[in-house]
């Protein structure tokens, strides 16, 4: 989901919780400023919070709701759209407290609204500048210079691995080095764009093709793919670096091999990647494992923000790591 | 040099079609002959064992760096117990650090995919490891998975895990398993560091493995001697004693 406009995604988890952060934090310096003692800012920071909790989450609610209307105005109206919509749920806050309860000191609805516009202001000033942070240009060149390096180990074992076929096995070897194109073709691409769950699924599999050549029966995989729609849209070679760790770490350093068992399925609006494989407790070579799933970590942000996470254990001999991410499909607009 | 007329070769790889590389290369280089294949190093030496004969008639071994049970390095440390060590020459696909080792210790080695001519070149100056070589390797391998001794000209392979203590006697240090005991010439405090985190040593002449270490009881050595702290092991009757020095370790696993 690409947003051309300076307006963050009022959709998103993350940035609604950093609306939430950032106001709080307002109401806490707020409440600290007018007291003297610890016993009055705790009462004043219940007093505000009385009046300010409702009315920030009435808008964020409203803002929710209006997303889809807001993000097609230009960025000055959409501003202007959000202060009006700020101020009338600050109004309705205001006038529901009035009719409901009998407050003796309900702070004045002009004091409620500037306070909700500096605070509105605050979080899109903050809003703005990490937009500029991370802007388009910006992100694309980080995607860049995260671009998924196979491991040279791989590259030069398969040709080795295909040298051995051509005189024996041509058509072997034929499969063998179409396999390494398609590979090395979205290895080199620029293009750091979504690509759909299936595409992904399908270089994997030439992929560990390509390795069940050098370690034959010592290899062996198990796919459980559970109804996942496979033009679910995942971030190029997510899950491609994480199987070579597996072969890697997992089944070269094992004379008799392992089983590696890749899940894919979908929980609410989530795709879960969850990729297990054995690991000696004495091979502990795991500076590039490291490296190569905080890359994905990184990607994974970029891409989705909070909304995705990579989390990675080792429990007794098996090695787990388990992504989760929003489930977006191709949007044909 | 080695008579360039007939070399007996034997591969280590743990990848088939690497091994199958390499004897079809062989095969178009006369007068070489390829006397057997292994999958790691504990294979290789297997093989060494199996045949004492073909040990004299074996002058060059292939030895991939990167396999599983015992990585190339260990082996070429193991082989070098033989009276009379094979011509080594390392295969690497891609190892940027073995690589700088090679390059610094004169190595033999090759860059899989290896080509005719490179192989044909190293089999011709194919020698035998020096010590002083070796010793560069040795930190590509920094811990061994077994120790060796030569008997009889052929290489008992000790895994480090059936080690229940190692003892420190004059030259040699006596190696215990539950089956037997063997001598090493090594020393005391390098077996120390190597493999700090299975032994811990108890006494200034003794190192035991922590798996094996069952408890510590307090006991008379002799009848006029005061009690001293042993430990008790697993397996073996014998226990060792503790040194007042070392009897921290004596509080820290009772508490």
């Amino acid at each position: 989901m690409k947003n051309n406009s300076r307006l963050p995604n009022l959709r998103n988890l993350g940035v609604a919780l950093r609306i939430l952060i950032i106001a709080n934090l307002a109401l806490i310096l707020g409440a600290f400023m007018l007291s003297d003692s610890i016993s009055s800012f705790m009462y004043q920071l219940t007093g505000i919070s009385t009046f300010a909790q409702p009315i920030l989450l009435l808008s964020l609610f409203l803002l929710y709701g209006g997303y889809h209307a807001l993000s097609k105005l230009s960025y000055r109206h959409a501003i202007i759209a959000i202060f009006v919509l700020v101020a009338l749920s600050a109004a309705a806050i205001h006038a529901l407290f009035a009719q409901l309860w009998i407050f003796s000191e309900q702070p004045s609805l002009t004091r409620m609204v500037i306070y909700a516009w500096i605070i509105s202001a605050l979080a899109l000033y903050y809003f703005n500048l990490h937009h500029r942070a991370y802007s388009p240009a910006v992100t694309e060149a980080r995607l860049q210079a995260l671009q998924a390096r196979i491991r040279p180990h791989f590259l030069f074992n398969s040709l080795n691995a295909v040298l051995s076929l051509i005189r024996d096995q041509p058509k072997q070897a034929e499969t063998a080095l179409e396999d390494m194109a398609d590979l090395f073709r979205v290895l080199m691409a620029e293009n750091r764009e979504l690509v759909p769950i299936a595409q992904e699924i399908a270089l994997c599999r030439q992929y560990l093709a390509l390795e069940k050549l050098r370690l034959d029966e010592r290899l062996r995989v198990d796919w459980l793919i559970d109804n996942v729609p496979p033009d679910i849209l995942i971030p190029p070679l997510l899950l491609q670096p994480l199987i070579e760790n597996a072969v890697y770490h997992g089944i070269e350093p094992s004379a008799s091999g392992g089983v590696i068992t890749i899940q894919i399925y979908t929980k609410q609006n989530e795709v879960h990647l969850l990729l297990k494989n054995p690991c000696t407790t004495q091979a502990k070579h795991h500076n590039g494992n490291n490296m190569a799933l905080k890359n994905i970590k990184e990607r994974l942000t970029l891409h989705f923000d909070l909304e995705a996470s990579l989390k990675s254990k080792q429990l007794g001999d098996t090695y787990e790591v388990h992504i989760t991410l929003p489930s977006q499909q191709k949007t044909y607009a | 040099m080695l008579n360039p007329t007939n070399l007996n070769i034997l591969i280590a790889d743990d990848e088939a079609p690497a091994r199958n590389r390499l004897r079809t290369l062989l095969g178009d280089i006369p007068n070489t002959q390829v006397l057997a294949e292994a999958k790691n190093g504990k294979e290789l030496l297997e093989i060494f064992n199996q045949a004492p004969d073909s040990q004299a008639a074996a002058n060059i071994v292939l030895l991939d760096i990167r396999m599983p049970e015992m990585d190339g390095i260990e082996t070429a440390q193991h082989l070098q117990k033989l009276p009379q060590p094979p011509a080594i020459i390392f295969t690497t696909a891609y190892d940027n650090y073995a690589i700088q080792a090679f390059d610094i210790s004169a190595v033999d080695y090759l860059l899989k995919p290896i080509r005719l001519e490179r192989l044909q070149t190293a089999l011709q100056k194919a020698r035998v490891l020096l010590p002083s070589q070796l010793e560069t390797l040795t930190p590509l391998s920094p811990k061994r998975t077994h120790l060796s001794i030569n008997e009889r000209g052929r290489i008992l392979l000790v895994p480090i895990s059936d080690i229940i203590y190692l003892r420190a006697e004059l030259k040699y240090i006596t190696v215990r398993t539950a089956e037997r005991e063997y001598l090493i010439e090594e020393s005391l405090s390098h077996l120390e560091l190597e493999f700090s985190h299975i032994f811990t040593r108890l006494h200034r002449n003794c190192l035991a493995a922590n798996a094996y270490i069952l408890g510590y009881e307090k006991r008379h050595q002799d009848e006029h001697a005061e009690k001293q702290w042993v430990a008790l092991l697993k397996h073996v009757p014998e226990t060792i004693s503790v040194s007042r020095r070392q009897q921290h370790l004596i509080r820290q696993t009772t508490l």
